[in-house]
């Protein structure tokens, strides 16, 4: 049964075996993907035609390789841009319900909790459409009042950092308050009595303590919206972000460039998420 | 508004005043938006019952809508049968520093997005796939078979793509479990199966319902996954709402969709913690 208590051989095999396949499951797809990404061939497949770079480097005529794909080029560099802005504004808004959630009273806390917790049991396409149609409302209110064209609320660079922050924001929050959650008032109370003012302590003592947290929150807060799909799918004008992009050209069939940008994708998330681990940052999900 | 005489109602409203602003102006307002055009004409803005009545009349329609909601809850029930024994072996029978190499393992695919997931098993078990040929060359096939583009391989991915999010809170709660409850169990001449039912599952509870809420919320609301795996045939209710907002224009119909995808998702959340006597407050922690 367990590691303490005898168990049968014939368990042990069989649970190992069980687990083993599971591995296989979970890593088939990725490790495929990215030994693909060096088949010197034109799809996506076997057989295998030899080990080339050329998906990563190659200069056409026949093969584009990813750092000479302008298309794709572009959408990382959209992709990155969402990402740095949502990482910011999520953090900065996270942070902010972290400490309105754990060290303020006032009226109404319950149902405003409820409501920062919302958006993580509202399918990313509800958010997505729900945003656009109040911005595309509100638009045309400006629009039809005061003969204004706001260009941000059309669908858009804002709208989509807007939408993907919505739900971020709520999992930065939870990240930061789970420390937040441990640390020592009497630490806050020694800095008053020594002369600290508010802004002071929050920024010596109490920002300092969660800094860990808050930069475990940003990395996932970049993350997140760096593979965003369904949220950003409505919120998106004419420029499209990676994740999009890359959906278009998986729908329609693709060369191995596809792999190429996976394979770096891949190599970046993990050691991301690897030492985003070690640091000792407990709170993954 | 305020009790907490310590701090200075500045100091509160900093916190305050931004979090208000996200949840007003990206999750209330957006989805009070979202029901206001559900229930009006497109153009002419009056009241209508005809976006839900649609949706009625038309099989295509509510039987998407019926297959997706059971479909979900397939995916649900497989990744908690999946999750546990894989939780059981990390928390329970392997050690120490395996059982944490194994847990980083686990944790990296989650950080690589849903889009090269989907992409790897396409490349994978498509006609022109790997698995084909190899089992043509090993002569196990005559002729390469479609594997992909039907709703067992669909349900497959989506297992695939939402495993993780399941097992991470399923070790969680596997953690704190004694060992020795399972030891005196087993001592008392208890079977293997009496101890998965009357100990284990029912201590790790919190765990599968927390991990259910997101895994179903995350299938429910998936578009990549069944778009990409699950071919023409296989149809799901968020391309439908995809459809009608992007290929027909018709956004009180898709705002309609839209609502009745989160009436579903809510209800069916709020069951499953009904049942299990738990509340959102503290499956989100």
């Amino acid at each position: 049964m367990i590691r303490s208590l005898p168990s049968s051989k014939r368990y042990r095999t069989g649970f190992n075996i069980f687990i083993a396949l599971y591995f296989i499951f979970l890593f088939a797809p990725l490790i495929v993907t990215m030994v693909l990404a060096f088949n010197d061939s034109m799809y996506p497949s076997l057989p295998w035609q030899g080990f080339t770079l050329d998906w990563f480097f190659g200069k056409g005529p026949q093969k584009y390789g990813i750092f000479h794909d302008q298309t794709n080029l572009r959408s990382l560099y959209t992709s990155f841009r969402v990402a740095i802005a949502v990482m910011i504004v999520s953090t900065f808004l996270g942070t902010c319900a972290a400490f309105l959630f754990e060290q303020e009273q006032f009226r109404f806390k319950g149902a405003l909790y409820f409501l920062m917790i919302a958006p993580l049991v509202i399918p990313g396409v509800i958010l997505g459409i729900s945003i656009l149609m109040f911005s595309n409302t509100v638009g045309l209110f400006i629009e039809d009042h005061m003969n204004i064209y706001v260009k941000f609320l059309g669908p858009g660079f804002p709208l989509v950092v807007l939408g993907q922050s919505s739900f971020i924001s709520t999992i930065v929050a939870l990240v930061v308050s789970a420390r937040l959650k441990k640390f020592d008032r009497t630490l806050e109370e020694a800095a008053y009595n020594l002369g600290a003012n508010k802004a002071e302590v929050l920024w010596f003592i109490t920002l300092k303590y969660l800094r860990p947290s808050i930069i475990g929150g940003a990395a996932m807060a970049f993350l997140m919206s760096f593979e965003n799909f369904n949220t950003t799918i409505f919120l998106v004008g004419s420029q499209a972000t990676l994740p999009i992009n890359m959906y278009m050209q998986v729908r329609d069939g693709s060369t191995p460039v596809i792999n190429a940008i996976s394979f770096l994708l891949i190599l970046i998330t993990s050691a991301i998420a690897v030492v985003n681990l070690y640091k000792g940052n407990e709170s993954y999900l | 508004m305020m009790k907490n005489k310590k701090s200075m109602p500045w100091g509160f409203l900093f916190f305050f005043l931004p979090v208000v602003l996200w949840l007003f102006l990206l999750i209330v307002l957006p989805h009070l938006e979202l029901l206001r055009l559900s229930f009006t004409k497109a153009n002419t803005g009056k009241l209508t019952l005809d976006n839900y009545l649609a949706f009625f009349r038309e099989p295509i329609y509510w039987l998407t809508f019926v297959r997706t909601a059971a479909y979900s809850i397939t995916v649900t029930f497989l990744v908690m049968v999946i999750s546990l024994p894989v939780s059981f072996y990390i928390s329970k029978i392997v050690k120490g520093r395996l059982s944490g190499m194994l847990m980083i393992l686990i944790l990296v695919p989650f950080w690589v997005s849903e889009l090269i997931r989907v992409y790897g098993w396409m490349i994978l078990l498509r006609e022109s796939g790997l698995l084909n040929h190899l089992l043509v060359s090993v002569g196990l096939f005559k002729q390469p078979v479609e594997m992909l583009y039907n709703d067992i391989t669909m349900i497959m991915g989506l297992v695939y793509t939402s495993m993780l999010f399941m097992v991470v809170p399923v070790i969680g709660v596997m953690d704190d479990l004694d060992n020795s409850i399972i030891e005196a169990a087993f001592d008392l001449g208890a079977s293997k199966r009496a101890i998965w039912r009357t100990i284990i599952i029912p201590h790790c509870t919190p765990g599968l319902v927390n991990g259910g809420i997101i895994v179903f919320m995350l299938v429910l609301g998936s578009y990549l996954t069944p778009n990409l795996m699950g071919g023409k045939n296989s149809l799901w209710f968020t391309e439908q709402i995809y459809n009608q907002i992007i290929l027909y224009f018709n956004w009180n119909q898709g705002a309609a969709f839209g609502f009745l995808l989160l009436v579903l998702s809510s209800l069916i959340i709020w069951v499953l913690l009904k049942l299990t006597r738990q509340n959102l407050k503290e499956v989100v922690k």
